[in-house]
């Protein structure tokens, strides 16, 4: 039983697997590129943007980084394009692109 | 059982039978034998009857169930014997102890026809005396061992002299009239 | 030298609990378990142990509690009855798939309805697939015994499953009798210290507890648990040879009771099982040769072993304290069964619902159970095969 979370697969017979499937790291997630899974895409628009950071809490994947208190652009390896963040942006600095980007 | 002394409690809840079966089972232990001391439980309430048993042997005891042949039954309130059979399954060699101020003929009479022994203490009488309030429990415990003899009344009363000791060490004065109703209790019971 | 005492079970189960001294215990009362937390709580307050107590506002809660307590690391153990553990239901499968070996005193007693408080073993039954260990006990000294035993078994490392120590409801837990208890030091060094490898509180490693497995994984993360609770079997029967030598009391998978002549045996569980070798004995005295199993363990059920204790034995009787509406056996005659044809052996078996809701056990009633195995073989009518035991007919 390996205990690393890369060597957790589909073809790990039943001996293989951890106990109860624990997983003995921390933050894994960003390993899984949900953005993959994009259809449509946010566009950040940043001569518009006042960096209010509503845009942020909302974000269901965490996808908005920030730095020094401003908003960078999208991570696009998480976004999965749900688009709540366009909907809550007061300043029309986000826009919804219609596609994978 | 062929080796155990089995006892039936009849009392009402609130009255102490089981607390009485439970000191029965304790100071039979502390002379050294195996005990079972337990209540028939269901949905009691203050005042409704309730039954509780003891099994005292010098061997180990394995059943666990109900008592319905004793050899001794102890009756706590005497107005049961106007709503429960209390001397069903009782064997005629043993006995019946029943709490009483009323003359043993006529209480024989309500026995349906019971064979063997039957003995009286006026508990309410023993208990104010002793302890100016009404406890059936303490002359209830000294007449049940008077009457099976399963330990000398010595015995029986350095043992709860014991546990008194114990019980009451916030109160030590209740043990001097505990122990008093215990002493009349051997004497009272008939 | 052992301790000499009288204690009720429930007060049993306390003591070894605070000999223990468990990390965290979380409880809600419900009768006949109530004075298990009740007596604990005493010792928390008295300062005899430094367990953090959670009273919790549910059983539900209970066990959420202690799925989350023994994940961050601590030791931890809970009790209930009845309807309390129906309660815990979606939980137990829970902690025992997170590999949690959490402790749950329980004092079976019915599940309504008719509402009941008295004891039989259809809370127990309710739970038998969630993948506990489950330890049955006769009386308070193997509760108590039980009781010590337990962590060593279910926190071993082929092991780490939760574990069910069952005692039967007011039947044990409220009779008080003899009982030989381990001094509190010898206790303390034969469960030791709890050192799981992986935790959520370890500050040398972060871990996650519980994830979603998709149908990818799920089918042989179950397998893997299978294993671990079939591992219990040997891991129980080392810790019992442990126990031996502080304790002098023996301790199997299951106990046979003068069945290796026998010709007619019954396999029961839990308090009733002290009656029953009453009744063995009396019809032994009249030549009769009768025989009785008791199970201690009952999950994992050891199949093999009690077919081989048993398959010389002609005819059968398994006694169940609950009704399983399936309308033909109850668990333990189920069991039994498979275990028997798988071993192909060729016994005649029939069941008995008994004592279910507080039906009164009695020596009588046990011994008409082997009157009527030996009416089948007389006759050589089988008829049927599922009966209630002192039942109004």
């Amino acid at each position: 039983m390996s205990k690393s979370f890369k060597d957790i697969k589909e073809t790990n017979t039943w001996k293989e697997l951890t106990e109860g499937c624990n997983i003995y790291e921390g933050a894994t997630s960003k390993y899984f590129n949900t953005g993959e899974w994009r259809v449509d895409t946010p566009i950040f628009i940043e001569e518009k943007c006042k960096q209010c950071l509503l845009c942020i809490p909302v974000c269901p994947d965490s996808s908005i980084p920030v730095k020094d208190m401003k908003r960078l652009d999208f991570d696009y390896d998480h976004c999965k394009g749900c688009g709540i963040c366009v909907k809550v942006c007061p300043f029309g600095a986000i826009e919804m692109k219609k596609g994978e980007n | 059982m062929a080796n155990a002394v089995e006892i039936r409690w009849h009392g009402r809840g609130g009255q102490g039978a089981k607390t009485a079966s439970l000191l029965l089972a304790d100071v039979a232990f502390n002379t050294g034998k195996f005990v079972q001391g337990f209540p028939e439980y269901g949905p009691e309430r203050m005042g409704a009857p309730i039954t509780a048993y003891n099994r005292i042997s010098d061997e180990k005891i394995r059943v666990h169930s109900n008592i319905y042949e004793p050899d001794f039954v102890v009756v706590v309130d005497e107005t049961l014997l106007d709503s429960v059979d209390v001397t069903k399954g009782l064997k005629k060699e043993g006995a019946i102890v029943i709490n009483t101020s009323q003359p043993k003929e006529d209480i024989i009479k309500k026995l349906n026809g019971y064979e063997g022994k039957v003995f009286t203490i006026d508990a309410r009488k023993v208990s104010m005396e002793a302890l100016g309030k009404y406890f059936p429990n303490s002359p209830m415990l000294a007449s049940i061992v008077k009457v099976t003899g399963i330990m000398d009344e010595e015995t029986f009363l350095n043992e709860m002299e014991g546990s008194f000791k114990h019980k009451f060490a916030s109160k030590p004065e209740v043990i001097e009239g505990n122990m008093k109703a215990l002493r009349l209790a051997l004497q009272e019971v008939k | 030298m052992s301790i000499r005492e009288r204690l009720s079970g429930n007060e049993a189960v306390a003591v070894a609990m605070r000999q223990i001294n468990p990390d965290v215990m979380p409880a809600f009362p419900i009768t006949p378990s109530t004075e298990i937390p009740q007596y604990f709580s005493a010792f928390v307050a008295n300062g005899q142990v430094d367990t953090a107590f959670v009273p919790v506002e549910s059983e539900h809660s209970a066990m959420s509690a202690a799925i989350g307590a023994e994940a961050a690391g601590a030791r931890t153990l809970t009790a209930t009855s009845s309807c309390g553990l129906a309660l815990m239901w979606e939980e137990l499968y829970v902690a025992a798939s997170d590999r949690l070996p959490i402790a749950l005193a329980l004092v079976n007693r019915a599940l309504s309805g008719p509402i009941n408080i008295n004891c039989d073993h259809s809370d127990a039954m309710g739970a038998r697939d969630a993948g506990w260990i489950q330890i049955f006990s006769e009386s308070n000294q193997e509760a108590y015994d039980n009781f010590v035993q337990a962590y060593r078994i279910a926190e071993h490392k082929d092991v780490r499953l939760p574990i069910m120590i069952c005692q039967d409801g007011f039947i044990t837990s409220h009779a008080v009798e003899n009982i030989e208890l381990i001094e509190d030091d010898k206790v303390k060094a034969f469960v030791g210290e709890y050192c799981p490898e992986n935790y959520l509180l370890n500050d040398n490693g972060t871990m996650a507890v519980g994830p979603y497995a998709i149908p990818a994984y799920y089918m042989e993360t179950k397998r893997a648990q299978l294993e671990a609770l079939k591992n219990a079997k040997k891991v129980a029967l080392e810790v019992a040879e442990e126990f031996e030598k502080i304790s002098g009391r023996k301790y199997g998978l299951f106990e046979t009771y003068k069945t290796e002549d026998a010709d007619y045996i019954m396999i029961i569980m839990g308090s009733a099982a002290g009656t029953g070798k009453e009744a063995v004995d009396e019809l032994r005295a009249e030549g009769k040769k009768v025989g009785l199993l008791k199970i201690r363990l009952f999950r994992p059920f050891p199949s093999e072993e009690i077919a081989n204790a048993i398959k010389h034995v002609k005819y059968i009787a398994c006694m169940d304290r609950t009704e399983s509406f399936n309308g033909h056996s109850g668990p333990i005659g189920n069991d039994v069964r498979t275990a028997l044809y798988n071993a192909k052996a060729d016994c005649e078996v029939i069941n008995y619902v008994y004592g279910i809701g507080g039906r009164d056990v009695t020596v009588e009633s046990l011994k008409s159970v082997y009157e009527a195995l030996m009416e089948i073989e007389k006759t050589g009518d089988v008829g049927e095969r599922y009966h209630y035991l002192s039942l109004r007919d």
